[in-house]
Parts: C-alpha cells; structure tokens; sequence
C-alpha cells in the first residue's frame, strides 16, 4: 500500500487534464441526472399504521427495478426514473417509468402506442383490450394482462452500463499511461493497475493455466476480474440503492456460460478423453464414470454461478436485516447495534467484493488449464 | 411448524456444515504455514479456493431455503 500511494497522488497531481475532462464528464452525468428526478404528484397508500415487513423490503432493495429510489422526502418519494422499452404488438414501445408515479401494485395505467400498461412489483404487464382495472387469481397473478417483451434499461442494466464506462476510462488511461512513457515505466493511473494486472497473471493465469498457453485467456481473465470486482463494489454504495448486478442469477449466469463455452470449445482430445472414455480405469468403470463427468461438466459453470450470486445477494440481505431492526423493534435503542453490526460486515463485505471477483477468475482459468491439460 | 420455520432450520444445518469444513481447511492451513512459512502464499491461496468450494454446497442450500421460505 506505501508504494501506491505516492504514485497515486503524482498519478492525481500530473494527470490533470484527464482529471478535468473527467471532471466534465461526471458533472454532466450528474446535472443529467438531476434533470430526471421525478416527484411523485401522488402516494397511493398511507402505510403509517401497517406493521414493518422486512422480508418485502429486502426483497424491493435486493431485486431490480425501473427506477433508482433514493429518498422519501415528507412523505413523497424522491426518484431517479429510468426509461421504459417495450416490445409489444404495436412495435416499440417506450415512456418514463415515472409515468407509474412510483406505483408497484398495478393501480396506475399508463396508455402508450395504443398499448395499456401497469406495473406489478417491478414487472411491466400489458392490460387486455377489454380490461380496465388488474383482476387477480388465487395466487395473486393477474388473469387479464400478458407480459410483453421487456427491454427496459433498469437499474442492474444503467449500473453496468457505468461500471463498463468507468472500466473503460481506467483502461485506456492505463494504456495510455504505457504508451506516453519514455523508459516503459508506467505513468499515472498505470502504476496503480499494473501490480493488479501482475497479479491476475502471476497467481492466476500461469499456475492455473501453465506458462505456454495462459497469454491466450489472459484477456478473458483480466476482464472477468476487474468487472466482477467493480460491479461488486458498486453493489455496496447505499446511495445507488445497492443496485444489486453481481447478485443477479441473469448476470452470473451469463459470466459463467461464457466460462463454459471457452472450456468446451478449448477442451483438448486429453479432456473429452477424461469425460467420455476414462483412461487407466476397468471398462465396468468407464461406463460408470462417464455419466458423472457428463454432468460434472455441467455442474461446474453452475456452481459458479450460484456462487457469486449468492453470496452477493446474502452480503446485502444480511445488511439490510441488520438495518431493518431498528423498525422491527421500533426503538432508537437498537439503532447503535444494528449500525455497528452493519458497518462491521459492510467491512468484510468489501473484502468480499475482491475474493468473488478473485475465486471466479481462478475457478474460470482452473477449468481452462483442465481443458487444455496435456497427456502425462 | 410452518415451511418457513423448516427453511430456516435447514439454512442453519446449511451454515453448521460449511463452519465445520472452512474451519477445517483453516486450521490446516494454519498448521501448513506454520511448519513451511516460504509456502505460505501457494497455501494461502489454495486453501481460500477450498473454502470457495465448500462455501458454495452451503450456499446451494441456502438458496434452496430462501426459495421455500
């Protein structure tokens, strides 16, 4: 940490202009933002007197959703809303989700492009021709609206979105920084990401993979990492309402097929041997063995995926129980406890935020160097 | 007993048997760095992707009983 710092602070004090023009950026970003904060012109129901229901409210934060939810301001709720794009009979369809004035039981109904549309906790339904208000089974689905096409830029996807923005800005900073030096040194924001990117080499790539054929993967693992990583920390800034991304099943699930597609399509003879045709086992046991590496194949992009998202998604349940304490007990008194409790595994959150980024990567380059094994 | 009550207990069996096995892999982690020092950050390493696995049985169930509680 010693030996980042003043290269941290000469990489702020030298870099300027790409602070400033950073600077223009983020504050257009943020007065962008503001432009869009809606005022609800009405609250639908007054829940002053209902008992406190944590299990709904770790659900709302831990879910996704078509608007960032910030505060509730004398009673109203202040909102960053976040477009709506549907694909429906009548072609694209698109409106503010502030059309919905922050209503999540289906009582508000927005018309657009000849199409009737509520929203169900977080999900866009369209009404039937004939229906005018949302009629409900025994299960509480509605029985007169479909779901159309859903292609809403949400929270987990405007958070990506920036997370990509920002890991691009620190990439082609770092590139640059290379680029500019005279001597090979790495300047600026490069000094900082180099003993990272040596890292995910040094203690991944090359024991996970071996030295003659880790150069090929090291792109995939590099981005892996760092975008696992930082989608993780952007999970633990309360005010972003903890847009949940890595705690997405949709999410992990497509990092970790793209991990499966690269084993399967890297694997060598070697490994379809070891999966088909076990070598150096009776026949009896070949037969046996075969089914199980069959779905072990399977099991192993799954496990990936279950893992990360669980335990992003239990890292935010725990906090947010922790907090919804202080209402279940309705007591000031708790409040000190439950902050404590929930700073603490903030803490070991974060260092969580680095050893997911840091197991997927390793699991992800194990599996490739399994694939790539020579005979021995 | 209702099938919330049966989630948690199973949510709690989930988390009894991942203590057992990354206590287990720690402690012997422990002893491995203790008797070879230069090794310790290949064992450091390794034990910390046990520890991924094992975790990740308990985390399956876990799941399981969010799903049904």
């Amino acid at each position: 940490m010693c030996t980042f710092a003043p290269k941290l602070i000469k990489a702020i004090l030298i870099k300027s202009s790409i602070l400033n023009s950073f600077r223009t950026v983020f504050f257009s970003a943020v007065f962008l933002a503001i432009s869009f904060l809606g005022f609800a012109k009405e609250k639908q129901t007054t829940q002053d007197d209902a008992p406190f229901d944590p299990k709904a409210m770790i659900l709302h934060h831990v879910k996704d959703a078509h608007e960032f939810h910030l505060w509730d301001w004398k009673g109203t709720p202040v909102s960053l809303s976040l477009p709506i794009l549907l694909w429906t009979d009548n072609g694209l369809t698109s409106f503010s989700s502030s059309e919905f004035h922050h209503d999540d039981e289906g009582h508000t109904i927005v018309e657009a492009n000849g199409g009737r549309f509520v929203k169900l906790h977080e999900k866009i339904y369209q009404l039937d021709a004939v229906a005018t208000t949302v009629a409900y089974d025994a299960e509480h689905h509605p029985t007169n609206a479909q779901k159309p096409i859903d292609l809403s830029i949400t929270r987990n996807v405007f958070m990506m979105w920036i997370s990509v923005a920002l890991l691009l800005f620190i990439f082609l900073t770092t590139a640059r920084g290379y680029k500019n030096s005279k001597d090979g040194v790495p300047t600026g924001i490069a000094g900082f990401m180099e003993p990272l990117i040596i890292f995910v080499r040094d203690e991944i790539g090359k024991p996970m993979i071996g030295e003659h054929k880790y150069k090929k993967y090291m792109p995939y693992l590099l981005t892996i990492f760092f975008f696992i990583w930082i989608n993780n920390i952007f999970g633990l800034i309360p005010i972003l309402n903890g847009a949940n991304l890595s705690g997405n099943i949709a999410f992990t699930f497509t990092l970790a097929m793209f991990t499966f597609i690269i084993t399967t399509f890297s694997g060598n003879k070697n490994y379809w041997k070891h999966i088909f045709w076990m070598p150096g086992v009776p026949v009896p046991m070949k037969l046996f063995l075969m089914p199980i590496e069959i779905i072990g194949m399977f099991v192993k992009p799954i496990s990936l995926m279950i893992r990360l998202f669980a335990n992003i998604t239990a890292g935010h349940v725990i906090i947010l129980a922790l907090m919804s304490l202080i209402f279940v007990f309705k007591s000031v008194a708790i409040a000190p406890v439950s902050v404590a409790f929930s700073l603490f595994i903030t803490v070991i959150e974060i260092i969580v935020t680095a050893i997911q980024a840091y197991i997927f990567t390793i699991l992800s380059a194990l599996y490739f160097g399994m694939a790539t094994e020579e005979e021995h | 007993m209702t099938i919330t009550g049966i989630a948690a207990i199973g949510a709690g069996l989930a988390a009894i048997g991942a203590g057992v096995g990354i206590g287990k892999i720690g402690g012997s982690a422990m002893d491995a760095m203790a008797r070879q020092p230069e090794m310790h950050g290949k064992i450091q390493s390794s034990a910390l992707i046990l520890a991924a696995f094992v975790e990740a049985v308990a985390l399956f169930g876990v799941v399981v009983a969010f799903l049904q509680g």
